[in-house]
């Protein structure tokens, strides 16, 4: 699990890469909270682009993303989710809680 | 039901094992022909179940995972994780999606996932014993796939 993360007009887009378990979202939290801590974004972009596997853990790390943009009174946006992911997260239920988009920052 | 085929894999419940489980399980199915999509349902199922074990099962020390993979007749895939951990004192709690006894980074949603991309899951546990996932899938195979209409 890798990321890269880009900031630009208040809207901070979270690259991530790799796959996505257990092993790994605790630290990937960690470094998305410190992420929005540092920049007080309006809104917070997942890019999922580079993700090659997801387990629930993704959908802890979609929850506690959208727990930290709340208390900005941001919003938290889904990009380029690949097919298993985006069964991952709709069998979390997560397209009622956050809006899906396409949208991603120039780099 | 007799296998076809069968391995039977035993590990540390260390957190960098879930990715060898899944890959382990990716790699027996591949004999029986899976569709992508029916490659990642594997995959995360045994991610699920394999997690419940080394975070649950074992909350305070290192204990062994026992992964049983049978392929069954008609290209079933059947998957066993079993562990000789804590046991699940509530099973019919541990089941209702959104719970969970695990840090932030569970989402309480593991057995949903499970329960809803396999064709079967059943899970037996003994508190103080440990807890065995059986789950079973038929995969419908790529050329059997491309021959529907």
């Amino acid at each position: 699990m890798n990321y890269t993360s880009l900031l630009q007009d208040k809207r901070l887009t979270i690259l991530l890469s790799g796959e996505i378990d257990h092993h790994s979202a605790r630290q990937t939290m960690e470094a998305i909270t410190s992420k929005i801590d540092v920049y007080l974004p309006r809104r917070c972009v997942l890019d999922f682009g580079g993700v090659t596997f997801m387990d629930s853990s993704g959908i802890a790390i979609v929850i506690h993303t959208l727990r930290a943009m709340e208390e900005l009174e941001g919003d938290v946006c889904l990009a380029n989710v690949p097919p298993q992911p985006m069964k991952v997260l709709r069998a979390g239920g997560i397209e009622k809680l956050v809006r899906f988009g396409a949208e991603r920052s120039p780099a | 039901m007799k296998a076809e085929n069968e391995s039977v894999l035993q590990f540390p419940s260390l957190s960098a094992n879930e990715a060898f489980a899944r890959q382990v399980s990716a790699a027996f199915a591949a004999q029986m022909d899976p569709t992508l999509e029916e490659l990642g349902d594997v995959k995360t199922a045994v991610s699920e179940a394999v997690t419940n074990a080394i975070v649950h099962a074992y909350p305070d020390r290192i204990g062994p995972v026992h992964l049983r993979l049978r392929r069954l007749a008609g290209n079933v895939l059947e998957i066993t994780v079993k562990d000789r951990g804590c046991g699940i004192a509530d099973v019919a709690k541990a089941r209702e999606p959104m719970f969970t006894t695990g840090g932030a980074e569970r989402s309480g949603m593991g057995i949903t996932i499970m329960e809803s991309f396999m064709n079967s899951f059943s899970i037996r546990s003994v508190p103080g014993k440990g807890t065995t996932v059986r789950m079973r899938k038929k995969l419908t195979g790529r050329g059997e796939a491309a021959c529907k209409p």
